[in-house]
């Protein structure tokens, strides 16, 4: 896919992607909570959210959102991350690094078979 | 923490737990006058002078009166071992500012790290906030100061309604970020 350099291509962008919304899924189907305390921080989160953000762009995944939270209060399991897709009740999953990051991804995400390797029991 | 740019995601961090609606961080590199600074600021709850004290000190902390943790000692640590410092000035329902510096050249400064990449993530994981990125590069021995500031406001108008993690959103503000930055060193 070209760069998109202006922001008047993102407008037309926009445009499009709103006009397709009423038929296709709603954005946000998926929901990626990342923890960003200090310990997330420290333990990776940022490259973790970098490779789920690669991730959207590389396959061009328009119905997952990325947020971020404070402490998850899992300060051992960090980083740390939930994710909910669609209905289905949150995972939550421990030691999310880059590797698992894009496991959870393409298992879960696109797949639809939760990662249990990395899932904190709740 | 083992670059500059995690700790302002750190720092902002605080802020937003600050309640604030506009954050600005402030990056410099200067060669010629051997200088690192980076800068947070924002329109928070502000500090009284004796919290301000007690935000540095990792041993006062009480997660039930405040949200500040260990990121600010950390911070404060490494400048001072870089020749550095931090200074902290807020003022109660007005906003926070945090500043450390570094000797460039100092063996023991932490590297400036990803900085394309804690503004990316602050921007798409906290899009209720307003964010403004500046930083500036002074080359060695002759050449302006060169500076690039980012506003996500307008970009913000231009998609709305659309999240920013949407893949063509992302990828524009992922290239301007990361071309914006280089393109100051060049």
């Amino acid at each position: 896919m070209p760069a998109i350099k202006s922001l008047e291509e993102l407008k037309k962008i926009r445009e499009e992607a709103l006009q397709k919304r009423d038929i296709k899924s709603a954005f946000g189907r998926v929901q990626i909570v990342v923890g960003m305390g200090t310990p997330g921080i420290a333990a990776g989160a940022r490259d973790t959210v970098k490779e789920f953000l690669n991730i959207i762009e590389e396959k061009h995944l328009t119905d997952v959102v990325v947020r971020q939270t404070g402490n998850f209060g899992l300060d051992s399991m960090e980083p740390v991350v939930k994710v909910v897709v669609g209905e289905a009740p949150a995972v939550t999953y421990g030691k999310v690094t880059p590797y698992t990051a894009r496991l959870i991804m393409e298992q879960h995400v696109i797949g639809g078979v939760v990662v249990q390797e990395n899932v904190i029991p709740s | 923490m083992k670059e500059i740019a995690l700790h302002l995601l750190d720092l902002a961090e605080n802020s937003i737990s600050a309640k604030a609606k506009t954050v600005r961080i402030d990056v410099r590199e200067d060669f010629r006058t051997n200088q690192l600074t980076a800068a947070v600021e924002d329109d928070g709850e502000g500090m009284s002078d004796e919290m301000v004290k007690q935000v540095v000190d990792p041993f006062f902390t009480s997660r039930t009166t405040r949200k500040v943790g260990l990121g600010i000692p950390l911070l404060k640590a490494s400048a001072e071992a870089s020749s550095g410092g931090m200074k902290i000035t807020s003022k109660p329902s007005a906003g926070t500012r945090i500043e450390a510096t570094f000797r460039h050249s100092h063996i023991d400064r932490m590297p400036l790290g990803d900085l394309p990449c804690t503004f990316l993530t602050l921007t798409l994981a906290h899009p209720e906030i307003h964010w403004i990125f500046t930083y500036a590069y002074t080359p060695p021995y002759k050449g302006q100061m060169r500076k690039f500031e980012f506003d996500d406001q307008p970009l913000k108008e231009a998609v709305s309604g659309l999240p920013l993690t949407h893949p063509d959103v992302l990828a524009y503000l992922r290239s301007t970020l990361q071309d914006g930055i280089a393109g100051t060193r060049e």
